[in-house]
Parts: C-alpha cells; sequence; structure tokens
C-alpha cells in the first residue's frame, strides 16, 4: 500500500457518510494501520450535503487539516453530484465511487471533466435486497476497499464480522445482511 | 499547605496566610471586637426583666448570653449598640442610652 | 500492557475520566464537548464509575456545584466549551483563588459572535488570567495522556489549584485516531487517592471558604496565589516524568519539533503543531532549516525555558488562534515577545492570527507563513507584525 491513503465521502445528513467513514477508520485500524477519520462540521440537518474524511497510512499521522487533494472520492448519494463539487482536487490516479444505478458512462458528464477511473455500485438495491432497508453504508464501505485495495478482502470481511458482532449484540438478525451485503458489494462494484 | 489561622491579621506576609484564606476553625468571630463600633448602649435593667425572651432572636449579633434559662447583661464586646433589642423589649427593660459608649 | 485503540478525542477523554473515577461531575452539556458528559454518564449508568454525576441548569450552575463539591473534599471533574466557559468566567476565578484543583475538560470552540460551533482558542483565552493552570493538546493520546497527568499536578500540597485540560473542538474531539491507552488499574494506581487535609465535610473540624478579604489581604492573597502556579511549573515536570515511567511518552512544557538548529521557527499551540510539523519536514527537504515549538502547558507561562529554547532562531512566527482585539499581536505572541525582551533575545517576530472558527489550517497556509518569514529575512524588513493567514482581502 502507498504511504498515506487520502479519502473524502460526501454524503447527506442522516445518510451515515461520517458513520462509514468512521467504520472504515475502525476496519483498517484493525489490520495494524494508522488511521483518521473525521467528519466536517457545519450547521447540518438532515438532508443537507456534509462531508466527511479518512486518512490511512502506515506510519504515524499529524495532519489536522481537511483533504484537498484526496485519492479516492466516494459519493454516497448521487444527487449531490448536481450541487456539491465532488471531483474537485480528486487525483486522476485514484477514483471516484459513486452510489448509484446508472453506469459510470451515464454519470461522466455530470464529474465535471474528471479524467480518472469512475467506479459505480448499486448500495440502494443491495441494502434493500438483504437488509430490507436503505442504509447505504456497508455496500459503500465495501466498495471502497475493493477499489482502494487498501486492505485484503477476505481480512475486510473477517474484521467486519467482528465489528457487526461487537455492534448489534443485541441485534444479531441484522450480522447476516449486512455481511451479505458486504459481499455483494466487493462482487459488483464497478 | 498553610491551615494556621494564628497570624492571620492585617499585617499578614503573604507566606502566612492560610491556603486560599480559608479559616479552619471555629467561632473565631468571637475574638473579633466589634462591641468597639458601639456608639448608643443598651442598658439591662434587671428589676424590669420578666425573662419573656423575645430580645434574644432579635439581636443580630448574638450579644445577649443566656444561661440556665436566664437572660444575662449585655455581651458588650459584641453588641455594637443598634438598639432592636430596646424596640422588642415589651416591658422597658432595655433603654438606649444616646451617644454612650 | 499498554492497550492499542482508536478513539476520537472526546472518548479519549471519557475514558481517562473513567479510569480515574472522580467523586463528582456537575456538567452541563454544549458543542464541541458534549460526548464527555454522554459517555460519562454512561459509565454511571453501567456502575463502572461511583460518581455523583450533577445535571445542571447552566454552566454558571456547573462550576458553582464543582467549587461546593471540591471544597466539600470530592474530587471534582467537568467538561464544557466557548460560551458554556464563559459562562462561568466570574465562578472560574472562584474556583482558583479558593485554591480547589477541580479539573476541566475543554474542548475549544469559539466564543459567539458571529456564532460559529468550530475550532479557535478564544474561549481557553479568554479564560488564561483567571489562575486557572492550562495545557494544550496535538492530538487524543496527548488529551488523554494530559488528562490522567491533570490531578497529579492540581492537588499537589504546593499548587491547589484547577486545571483545564484542552484540545481542539471537532478536530480532534471528532476526529477518531490511533491511540495507546494505559490499563485501568495502572491509571488508578498513578492518580492516586484524594486525600486533602481540610475540606467542609471533615468530621470534626470547622473550615469556612471564600471569606470576604478586605484590601488589606487581596493583594497577599493574589501573591500566594501567584507562586501556587509557579510551583506547578516544577510540578508539572516531575508528574511528567513519572508518566513517562508508566507509559513512554514523554511531556514538557512544550515540545521542540526540529529546533536544534533551525533559523525559522513556528510558536504554536493544539491540533495545528501536527500539520506545522509535516510543513516543517517538506520545508527541510528543500533544504529550509525549519523548526516547530509547540506550547503544552500555557499557564502558567514557561517565559524563560521557551526563551532559552529560542535563541538560537533568527526568524519566528507566533500562532495565536485566537483574537483578542489589542490590535497589535495576540495573546502567544505577546507573551513570547515579552519573554524573548525579559531574555534580551531579540528574532525578527511574525504574529499570525489563525483558523477562528474552524478556518482550516494546512500544509500549504502554514508553508506561507515561512515564505513570508524568509521574505522578511531577505528584505530584512518584518512589514506588518500582526497579520491574519488565510483571511480574504
Amino acid at each position: 500500500m502507498k504511504n498515506l491513503i487520502e479519502i473524502r465521502w460526501h454524503g447527506r445528513g442522516g445518510q451515515g457518510a461520517k458513520t462509514a467513514a468512521l467504520l472504515l477508520a475502525d476496519v483498517a485500524f484493525s489490520t495494524g494501520m494508522y488511521v483518521q477519520g473525521f467528519p466536517e462540521y457545519g450547521p447540518e440537518r438532515m438532508g443537507a450535503p456534509i462531508t466527511a474524511y479518512n486518512r490511512l497510512s502506515a506510519k504515524a499521522i499529524r495532519n489536522h487539516s481537511n483533504i484537498y487533494e484526496p485519492d479516492y472520492v466516494v459519493v454516497v448519494d448521487e444527487t449531490l453530484l448536481d450541487t456539491v463539487h465532488v471531483t474537485d482536487g480528486l487525483k486522476e490516479d485514484g477514483a471516484i465511487i459513486i452510489n448509484t444505478s446508472r453506469s459510470a458512462k451515464e454519470l461522466l458528464p455530470r464529474l465535471r471533466g474528471y479524467k480518472g477511473r469512475v467506479c459505480t455500485i448499486d448500495a440502494r438495491r443491495i441494502s434493500l435486497e438483504t437488509l430490507g432497508k436503505y442504509f447505504p453504508n456497508s455496500p459503500m464501505l465495501a466498495a471502497i476497499v475493493k477499489v482502494s485495495s487498501i486492505m485484503d478482502e477476505d481480512i475486510f470481511l473477517e474484521e467486519m464480522r467482528k465489528s457487526y458482532a461487537h455492534k448489534f449484540a443485541s441485534k444479531p438478525e441484522v450480522i447476516e445482511g449486512n455481511m451479505k451485503a458486504l459481499s455483494l458489494a466487493l462482487q459488483e462494484v464497478q | 499547605m498553610n491551615s494556621d489561622i494564628s497570624k492571620l491579621g492585617v499585617d499578614v506576609k503573604w507566606q502566612d496566610l492560610t491556603l486560599g484564606c480559608t479559616i479552619v476553625g471555629r467561632g473565631t468571630s468571637a475574638s473579633f471586637n466589634t462591641g468597639e463600633w458601639r456608639v448608643d448602649t443598651p442598658k439591662f435593667i434587671e428589676e424590669k426583666c420578666k425573662q419573656c425572651m423575645l430580645c434574644i432572636p432579635a439581636c443580630p449579633d448574638s450579644a445577649i448570653p443566656v444561661e440556665d434559662g436566664k437572660r444575662l447583661d449585655f455581651d458588650f464586646d459584641h453588641c455594637k449598640g443598634c438598639g432592636i433589642c430596646e424596640k422588642a423589649c415589651p416591658f422597658d427593660a432595655i433603654i438606649m442610652m444616646k451617644g454612650v459608649k | 500492557m499498554a492497550i492499542r485503540d482508536r478513539l476520537s478525542g472526546n472518548e479519549a477523554v471519557a475514558v481517562a475520566m473513567r479510569q480515574i473515577n472522580p467523586d463528582v461531575m456537575p456538567a452541563y452539556p454544549i458543542t464541541p464537548s458534549t460526548e464527555i458528559p454522554q459517555y460519562f454518564t454512561s459509565f454511571v449508568a453501567n456502575g463502572q464509575v461511583d460518581t455523583e454525576f450533577v445535571p445542571v441548569e447552566s454552566e454558571h450552575s456547573a462550576m458553582s456545584a464543582c467549587i461546593g463539591s471540591e471544597a466539600a473534599g470530592a474530587r471534582t471533574i467537568t467538561a464544557t466549551s466557548s460560551c458554556g466557559l464563559a459562562l462561568m468566567w466570574e465562578v472560574l476565578n472562584v474556583a482558583a483563588s479558593d485554591r480547589l484543583p477541580i479539573c476541566l475538560a475543554l474542548v475549544n470552540r469559539a466564543l459567539s459572535g458571529p456564532i460559529n460551533i468550530n475550532c479557535d482558542h478564544s474561549d481557553a483565552m479568554g479564560a488564561r488570567d483567571t489562575g486557572w493552570i492550562q495545557l494544550f493538546a496535538e492530538n487524543n493520546q496527548e488529551a488523554y495522556d494530559n488528562m490522567v497527568q491533570a490531578y497529579r499536578i492540581a492537588e499537589h500540597p504546593d499548587v491547589m489549584l484547577p486545571i483545564m485540560v484542552c484540545q481542539d473542538g471537532f478536530i480532534t474531539s471528532h476526529a477518531v485516531e490511533n491511540i495507546t491507552l494505559l490499563e485501568d488499574d495502572v491509571v488508578k494506581s498513578f492518580v492516586g487517592e484524594y486525600n486533602p487535609e481540610h475540606y467542609l465535610l471533615k468530621d470534626g473540624e470547622s473550615i469556612a471558604y471564600g471569606p470576604y478579604a478586605v484590601t488589606n489581604y487581596v493583594m497577599e492573597a493574589r501573591r500566594a496565589q501567584m507562586q501556587g502556579l509557579r510551583n506547578a511549573k516544577q510540578v508539572a515536570l516531575d508528574v511528567a516524568k513519572e508518566f513517562a515511567a508508566i507509559s513512554g511518552r514523554e511531556y514538557g512544557f512544550f515540545e521542540e519539533y526540529k529546533m536544534e538548529d533551525a533559523e525559522y521557527a513556528m510558536v504554536i499551540i493544539g491540533s495545528a503543531a501536527g500539520t506545522a510539523k509535516d510543513t516543517a519536514d517538506q520545508l527541510r527537504e528543500q533544504g529550509i532549516r525549519a523548526g516547530v515549538l509547540k506550547i503544552r502547558l500555557f499557564r502558567p507561562f514557561p517565559a524563560e525555558e521557551i526563551a532559552h529554547a529560542l535563541r538560537n532562531v533568527r526568524y519566528l512566527a507566533i500562532m495565536d488562534r485566537t483574537e483578542d482585539f489589542n490590535t497589535n499581536c495576540g495573546p502567544l505572541g505577546a507573551e513570547i515577545k515579552a519573554a524573548l525582551f525579559n531574555n534580551n533575545y531579540h528574532p525578527l517576530t511574525l504574529n499570525y492570527c489563525y483558523g477562528l472558527g474552524g478556518r482550516d489550517v494546512t500544509v500549504e497556509s502554514l508553508t506561507s507563513v515561512f515564505h513570508d518569514l524568509m521574505e522578511a529575512a531577505e528584505t530584512k524588513d518584518a512589514g506588518e507584525t500582526y497579520r491574519y493567514l488565510s483571511v480574504r482581502e
């Protein structure tokens, strides 16, 4: 892995982009990395655009600024493409991952000339299929892990199972659904 | 941690002040002769006193001592001469002496 | 065995509080420190601590309750931010002058107005002259470590003063980072029991706190209080030494980063210090001898030691994350310049106001500060010595 990977998340208040960033920090931490996961706070309300960040590194992280030139951008809500400049500063050798049922080609005109890799994942469908509800977090998390290759997929799944077992100790029935969402997303992201 | 109150007084050095100016000890106001402030002085006329005790709680300075259920003469070390006791007494057993130390 | 973990700054401080297990916590929630009492009350509810949590109706009441309970003999803790600290202002002074070693976790946030929830140091700097000890942290690890050391400094018989443990709102309080925790029993034995000599509830003893002081006493009372703060310097070093023995992590009044041969130096407080270190590294790759001095102990101010650390610096930038409206410099600028003057060092000095209301601090923006220093060095002209960083104009 590269010395430092920087990721920017775009979501809407209430969709769990911040939680996803913290989950990614968690799972990267459990594989031995140095991590940062932090939200950018403003006067957010449900549905308002929000940003969250991750730094993942083999070395201790000291920089406490926001991230302006991310290696990866994750867009949890497709409608943000029209209102937020999500590709600003995004490295061309990186990638953008968008939660959408459309193809990358269809989305390209909305990406303000971004020339790097465009990945898509239908987190809504996966979430509804596996959990019966719309929680895009788990599929988006799997998608960024797959696209960025920050860790081995089997180790990722193993760590996530532990994390869910802890998080959902009182409702184990949702663990399998979430694990399935992760597996599907790993397969389907393109 | 200094808690020795014996050196407290208006000439105390900072090194001898107690921690945070705390006063460790009880009843320390007894040693402060506020009676010196008095400009009018109450006179206790014992033969008129019925020992009704109404003057006792009226005194803001607890300067009327009581012993064995009996009111004694004033504690002039602490009586400031305010005259409230004179007003409280229904039997004219207390008279304020104006201008008398 | 140290525990490898990842926690937000607020969680880290709450964990330290759990390990300390104080007697009383009066608190009133305010962003971005809300999570601290939130986590802590869950520890109370779960029986992980036997602290008496006192929900109060304002921060003024929170600090007043702290004073009452600390005077009663109970080890007392609270947390706040921004306007919450401002509302405590009156009683902060009382806590210090009564010599009560209360601990306050401050999550730095801009004071209103304009109203804003993000980080700057205007809250802590507004309270810098209240008589409290103030420690600042660069990251979650330091916030945790400072909290573990806090009572040992505050409760020392030579000190007996309240202590404020500060970290940057959101930037560290809400950021999850790697952290190494100490085991519960290690913290417990390091912090120890609080056994004050005198206190309100002591059996068979009477004590009066906060008596009225006529003019004859106030100068002496202040002088004695100042001595407590002076003593806190040596105590802070002694406690840090003991802490290093249990943790392997070393602390002093400040941290010197690549200062041995630094020609250009930056003095800074809080989370931006980490970004400043990355900046210094980048500049050194270009052959520029840049260094960073990060303040940990702001009150008492270790003036002589800082001046000594800066003795060979020729070009100095002092970074203030607050505007104190003296119109010539910020509070850190004033303190550092006074320290240099008193010790007869005269580097070319620029003072910056930066990062207000959460204005982001980046390697690029801090690099521009070093470039300003280099330009001043070249032209031998400091120009405007009090500047705003990253302000639109």
